[in-house]
């Protein structure tokens, strides 16, 4: 056991080095330094680059377009793409729809979707949530008829990230109103331009539209959407929890959020000294360092059982719960960083409007970051749902 | 020792309780914001002039009703309860004890033109002394006031000043002397809000009030502007609006916790209220522990005002590094109880959420004031 890279491992950091550092859109990197919001288009660009590469879903396996990269090219993968603060590709097609669809799908319906989430030609998003049924998922009322070869969807989602701009969806609903709740769900694909969805925005906390509310009314769906068999959607879903699980810990983006902190903290002035020099503060930033390599290594433990052959179990749930108190700790750390620049709101660069932000640059995203990032602990599982499957499936409590 | 109100003091938190229940709901707040001017200021002059109370902390002798700081904390307190966007803190707070102070030392003058001014609703004052550089230490400033004649040339900028786009009035600190640290040399003014020379940058804050950058370009301001007491008394202003703004804090915390409360007992999850959940039952105990400290250290803070300089500033300073940790976990936990719907802005408690962190660094944060306790007392 030993934790140094083989020379073909640093030949393959090297390379990934060279690549990004050619390759990442410029324009994408201009945005990220002003701290814009990022539309879809900025979202496409890098993904477009990664996808004619090949290298766009490193977790598929190779027949399916993956990469069939070892377990450390791809720690090392992450490292480099957050350390050169790539931004992160949506997760919808290609970390969750995705694994679906080459586990369960039918033939046809891999080479129907599978091409369009590696290229980018089709932006996805996750229509489960409703409003009544977060946290108790299996509640879902949505429900779809099968009438010939159609289905009708009726009813509400909820929270839905990114539905604004996208051509896909892919859905819980109830197709047996009589069985017990898991096992009257199906799960369908729905192109989001069929006649009876309507989209609406949700604006969070921090001023952004990145959630919707999607209406569905009547909205007909070709059975040869549905995803393997009817009323076995459960399945599915449960399948991909896990996976939207592993990665959520989101280690390597957090490294770089440290070393933003401390970019931050060696800018802004306490007294005659730079606020790193702050006791109180660096302290903190030594804990988020300390728990964040603990939460590494768990997580590089966990992807070790992984690859030798022990699929995402319940602990990953560990790695959500730590992986999302981190980012908050960061945003926390950040808003206590820039003193009084937290409180200017700044609503972002309208066209043509080029006013300059209140304040240093790294200022204005300071408190909606901070705002924003109460979602983590909520979204995918909540914390506290997280920690009752440990108790339940790890623990046996 | 008597932790009770007076009956003058109960009739005043009801009269503004029940005035803002009737006038200040969340959506009438939603369309405030909404306005060019970001505040309804009808509001401002009913509390002047309906209610009569924007006099409570002054003296009979100016029309006061004869309060003090307890009076600006209940007022506070009924202001957080409705995150009010109204320039209490500034105008009648800090720009009002600034002028209490000025009576007795030398700015009699002053004091009887503005302090009726403020009790009325004409003056606005908006408190100018925090500097991009400068942190939490009121010592540091570069702005300054180079003495000219009878009077002084004001140049400099200052931060993210609250209500600065509605004042009439700016109160600045600024330095007739000393290096930019020092504790000598700091002098405090107040100014004609459209003095030559003021130039702002307005805007509106992520908890829903307006502020400005103020740029002084040689802003001639005449001699009988200066307040005299230097940073003692900038201190002692800011130890008392610390406070206040821990009453504010207090009523903020109250309606998280209602709120919250509220909510576990109506969503239901899984068949049943999410309050059955034991998790949550002990999280909403926890929250209901830290509104209760934070009432405490409000109060705490506001009876030790009197004390001499150094036993208040240890007092406001345990005060505020408590208020601000409490806050900080209601609030976060609040926004977790709600689930998804607690980050978007159509509830209100997202907007309470955002006013209480703003609290938590305002005035310094929990490690500037622990920071600020240790050094007075350990050190000694
Ligand atoms: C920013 C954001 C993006 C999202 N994106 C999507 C998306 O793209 N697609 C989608 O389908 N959904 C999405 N969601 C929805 C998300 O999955 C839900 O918010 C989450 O499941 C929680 O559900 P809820 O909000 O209804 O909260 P509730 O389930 O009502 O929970 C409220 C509180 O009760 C607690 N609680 C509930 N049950 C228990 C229990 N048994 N024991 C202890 N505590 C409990 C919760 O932890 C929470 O603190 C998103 C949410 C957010 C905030």
């Amino acid at each position: 056991m030993h934790l140094d890279f083989s020379p073909e491992d640093l030949a393959f950091q090297r390379e990934v080095r060279a690549f990004i550092a050619e390759n990442y859109p410029e324009t994408l990197r201009g945005k990220q330094d002003e701290g814009d919001e990022l539309t879809k288009e900025d979202f496409l660009s890098w993904h477009r680059v990664l996808a004619r590469k090949g290298w766009v879903a490193p977790a598929w396996p190779v027949e399916y377009g993956g990469t069939g990269w070892t377990a450390t090219q791809k720690y090392i993968w992450s490292e480099e793409t957050a350390s050169a603060d790539c931004i992160r590709l949506m997760p919808f097609g290609l970390s969750m729809v995705g694994p679906v669809i080459y586990t369960f799908g039918t033939p046809e319906q891999k080479a129907r979707f599978l091409p369009g989430i590696l290229s980018g030609g089709d932006w996805w998003c996750q229509g489960y949530s409703e409003p009544g049924s977060g946290s108790d998922l299996a509640s879902l009322r949505t429900k779809a008829v099968l009438e010939g070869d159609e289905y009708v969807v009726n009813g509400q989602k909820t929270w839905t990230t990114m539905a604004q701009h996208a051509d896909w969806g892919f859905f819980l609903v109830r197709t047996n109103p009589d069985a017990k709740q898991q096992e009257g769900i199906s799960f369908l694909l729905i192109d989001m331009k069929s006649p009876g969805i309507t989209v609406r925005p949700i604006i969070t906390l921090g001023g952004e539209h990145e959630v919707n509310e999607v209406w569905l009314e009547d909205v007909r769906v070709p059975v040869n959407q549905r995803i393997f068999e009817e009323n076995k959607g459960w399945t599915c879903a449960k399948f991909l929890l896990a996976h939207e699980r592993t990665g959520i810990a989101g280690v390597a983006a957090s490294k770089r959020g440290i070393e933003k902190v401390k970019t931050i903290a060696r800018a802004e002035m306490d007294g005659d000294k730079p606020l790193i020099a702050n006791p109180f503060f660096r302290r903190k930033i030594a804990e988020l360092e300390m728990d964040l390599t603990a939460l590494e290594y768990t997580e590089l433990r966990s992807l070790a059982g992984e690859s030798a052959g022990k699929g995402p179990g319940p602990e990953s749930s560990l790695l959500k719960i730590k992986g999302s108190e981190i980012q908050q700790r960061l945003t926390e750390l950040s808003l206590e960083a820039v003193g009084h620049y937290g409180a200017p709101y700044f609503r972002g660069f309208g066209e043509g409007d080029n006013e300059h932000p209140i304040g240093p640059d790294y200022a204005h995203r300071a408190a909606p970051t901070y705002f924003n990032t109460r979602k983590t602990t909520i979204y995918g599982g909540s914390n506290e749902i997280q920690r009752n499957i440990i108790a339940k499936m790890v623990l046996g409590l | 020792m008597d932790f009770s109100y007076t009956e003058t003091q109960d009739m005043l938190r009801d009269t503004l309780a029940r005035f803002l229940a009737d006038t200040y709901d969340f959506e009438t707040r939603k369309m405030m914001l909404a306005r060019p001017e970001g505040r309804d200021p009808g509001v401002w002059r009913a509390l002047a002039t309906e209610l009569g109370i924007l006099g409570a902390p002054f003296a009979e002798e100016h029309g006061g009703l004869g309060g003090g700081a307890l009076e600006n904390m209940i007022m506070m307190e009924e202001l957080g309860k409705v995150i009010a966007i109204e320039p209490y803190l500034q105008t009648v707070v800090i720009g009002g004890g600034a002028m209490k102070h000025a009576k007795h030392h030398g700015g009699g003058a002053m004091a009887d033109a503005v302090i009726p001014a403020i009790i009325s609703g004409e003056a606005v004052i908006a408190f100018a002394y925090a500097e991009p550089q400068g942190r939490y230490d009121l010592a540091n400033l570069r702005t300054t006031a180079k003495a000219d004649g009878a009077g002084y040339v004001l140049n400099g900028q200052k931060a993210v000043v609250y209500a600065a786009p509605w004042a009439t009035h700016l109160l600045v600190t600024a330095r007739i002397g000393g290096s930019q640290r020092e504790r000598e040399g700091v002098a405090l003014f107040l100014i004609d809000a459209k003095s030559p020379g003021v130039v702002r940058r307005d805007y509106p804050t992520v908890d829903g009030f307006q502020a400005s950058e103020i740029y002084f370009e040689n802003v001639a301001i005449p001699g009988d502007a200066l307040i005299a007491g230097g940073i003692d008394l900038v201190e002692q202003l800011v130890d008392e609006a610390t406070v206040a703004m821990c009453g504010e804090a207090c009523g903020i915390a109250r309606k998280l916790h209602e709120g919250t409360l509220d909510y576990t007992k109506q969503r239901k999850q899984f068949g049943v209220p999410i309050g059955k959940f034991q998790v949550l039952q002990h999280r909403m105990a926890d929250i209901f522990i830290e509104v209760e400290q934070i009432a405490s250290m409000a109060l705490m803070g506001t009876l030790k005002l009197d004390l001499p300089a150094n036993g208040r500033k240890a007092a406001v300073s345990l005060a505020k590094a408590k208020v601000s940790r409490s806050i900080r976990f209601v609030g976060q936990n609040a926004i977790q109880t709600h689930g998804g719907i607690g980050i978007t802005q159509e509830l209100a408690i997202g907007h309470y959420f955002k006013r209480a962190t703003m609290i938590e660094n305002q005035f310094g944060s929990a490690d500037f004031h622990l920071d600020r306790f240790e050094q007075l007392t350990l050190d000694a």
